[in-house]
């Protein structure tokens, strides 16, 4: 069973979707773009890996912080800034990573916890006198893409579904390489992994910060898009929201666009619904680990080609 | 010296109502060995509760004020507990033989729903305690004159855990829960009912939990559908603090770790309060994850 045509009629639809949609709707979808970028790059950790991190708004906050400051206070244009913040935040999650990433799931759980609530605090507290506190900052300007100014929400769309189909490319080179399978036997048990000689923790550190820096670049493209950016955008409840999406999409990278689509963007269809919206959250993640613990979509089992039959060989 | 008792004391205070708090987590944690994610919430529960009762339901104008109190107290330690077993039943028991993160994962969907419900339920203002409830003499200690909710509160958080550990340890079903948490398996050869030993520890931490949340109330005069998780997380810190599984260690924990943020919040810098808790408890992770009192060395951590 393939899923590829899963992958042209989903390709096809978003491609064709701002054709259908008012600018509201195009705004919506901007921002279920921007969640679908969040939720690949945490899809990496969590989902390949199974590194329980409910903490990754800390490296989005990292990401868009850094663009927003090179960008008001260094006049650095937008996309120049995209590498910096992908850099702050990779380096940033690898300095805290470095001692916790041995602990087991849950105390990961808690530590990261603790730390994205840290990042918050510290914004509000305006560490460095670089943050702004409590207001954030604003009046960072519009990307410019070689002379080309991105200034509406349907050229904000094409940007960050294009980056989501980029990130999809790459993340699924990644799951058909050496270190893919790395990842998915650490998640599937980590100490047969570190007995065949996998540097579990090598392996774990690579993924959380690459997991973070995609996010730093995704805060990059969330701070052009809403000129301001205060540290509330930034809170534990972000986090959580992104790691239910990946958690009941079961792991695998169509699964987390479906899961987005249901969990950001059926909100807005049911506005009268809106409130209970995390209600719902949380009974389907409740009644999802009873009765179908492996999430919507899990991966398909990896597949390898049977090597050609030899000439004269006995069957 | 004046503020560094008044500090002490209020540190002290607070780190009863965090104690009572870790005392669930490290319950649940003893016999399930699952971090139980909605204990915080259960203690917001506790809270809306007791105000509910009190406000809606007149206790306080037909009863004095202290016999009202205390009578909401055991109700709220009763409805919470309730809870708690019912939250077990729907979210825990069907994942017993399951992955443990799942049953992490849906611990955590219960939280969210236990927020988002009680925020649909009263809405999402903040809420404030009737203030005749707050006693309001002070106490002439060692020449300090000290607010007596205070005293009274540490008093009531403290009478909770000595009551506990004399349950814990002198009853058969406290040591059946003993033998629970040691091994369930040989427990159960013992014709120990595991079953009814879990039961019973859904019913004694959210009920102590509960309380908690009608003492911030009282202490504090004010409560809003979120503080759950930061106390609910203050109080884990806690029961790590002193060793997760252990019961005297959630105690220790508890009052430790109020003093710690108090002093902090009194000399270092006020705003930055919330983040002493989280910073003790990634030191200690890292450091020494067995906690101040937990000897056994955990698997894999």
């Amino acid at each position: 069973m393939s899923r590829t045509p899963l992958y042209v009629a989903l390709a096809v639809v978003i491609a064709g979707l701002p054709l259908v949609c008012n600018a509201y709707w195009t705004d919506v979808c901007v921002m279920i773009g921007l969640y679908a970028l969040l939720s690949l790059s945490l899809n990496v950790m969590l989902g390949q890996a199974g590194i329980f991190n409910m903490g990754h708004a800390a490296f989005f906050a990292v990401g868009a912080y850094t663009t927003a400051i090179l960008n008001t206070v260094c006049h650095w244009s937008i996309f120049l800034t995209m590498l910096p913040a992908g850099a702050a935040a990779g380096l940033f999650a690898l300095a805290v990573a470095r001692p916790i990433i041995h602990l087991r799931g849950d105390y990961l759980l808690i530590v990261t916890i603790g730390i994205v609530e840290i990042v918050r605090i510290a914004l509000i507290n305006d560490v460095f006198g670089l943050t702004g506190g409590a207001n954030g900052i604003f009046g960072i300007s519009r990307p410019v893409f070689f002379g080309f100014r991105i200034v509406k929400g349907l050229q904000f769309y094409y940007l960050v579904w294009g980056m989501v189909g980029v990130s999809m490319l790459l993340f699924y080179g990644l799951w058909r390489s050496r270190f893919g399978r790395a990842l998915n036997y650490i998640k599937e048990d980590d100490v047969a992994a570190e007995g065949c000689g996998v540097n579990v923790t090598g392996y774990k550190l690579a993924a959380f910060t690459l997991g973070a820096a995609w996010a730093g670049i995704a805060g990059t493209v969330y701070a052009a898009k809403m000129l301001t950016i205060a540290p509330e955008s930034f809170n534990f409840m972000e986090s959580v929201i992104l790691f239910a999406v990946v958690i009941l999409s079961g792991g695998s990278q169509v699964g987390v666009l479906v899961s987005v689509f249901l969990f950001i963007g059926l909100p807005e269809l049911l506005r009268e619904f809106s409130e209970a919206r995390m209600l719902i959250f949380g009974l389907a993640m409740m009644v999802m680990m009873i009765w179908r613990p492996q999430g919507l979509l899990p991966p398909l089992p990896r597949r390898y080609a049977m090597p050609p039959p030899q000439e004269g060989a006995r069957p | 010296m004046e503020q560094f008792f008044q500090q002490l004391l209020n540190g002290l205070a607070v780190g009863g109502i965090y104690a009572l708090v870790a005392l669930g987590y490290t319950m649940v944690y003893g016999v399930l060995k699952l971090i139980n994610f909605a204990h915080g919430d259960l203690f917001t529960i506790g809270a809306y509760l007791g105000l509910t009762l009190l406000a809606s339901w007149n206790l306080a104008g037909v009863l004095p004020p202290a016999v009202a109190v205390l009578a909401v107290f055991v109700m709220v330690g009763l409805l919470v507990a309730l809870i708690g077993v019912l939250l077990e039943r729907a979210a825990y028991r069907p994942l017993r033989g399951a992955n443990r993160l799942s049953a992490v994962v849906s611990a955590l969907g219960a939280s969210i729903f236990f927020e988002n419900a009680i925020m649909l339920i009263y809405g999402a203002r903040v809420y404030v305690y009737p203030d005749f409830l707050r006693p309001d003499f002070t106490v002439d200690l060692f020449g300090v004159s000290v607010p007596g909710v205070r005293l009274l509160i540490l008093g009531a958080s403290v009478a909770l855990m000595l009551a506990l550990s004399a349950f814990i340890q002198r009853t058969r079903m406290g040591a059946a829960i003993r033998a629970t948490a040691i091994d369930p398996g040989a427990a159960r050869l013992m014709g120990i009912n595991v079953d009814r030993v879990i039961a019973l520890v859904f019913l004694i931490g959210p009920g102590l939990g509960g309380m908690a949340g009608l003492m911030v109330g009282i202490y504090y005069g004010q409560i809003d559908f979120t503080m759950g998780w930061s106390y609910g997380l203050k109080a884990f810190t806690a029961a790590i603090l002193g060793g997760i599984g252990n019961i005297p260690g959630a105690m220790l924990g508890g009052l430790l770790l109020g003093v710690t943020e108090a002093l902090a919040a009194g000399y270092v810098a006020m705003a930055w309060k919330d983040a002493v808790a989280f910073l003790v408890l990634i030191l200690i992770l890292i450091i020494r994850p067995t906690g101040i009192l937990g000897e056994r060395t955990a698997d894999k951590l």
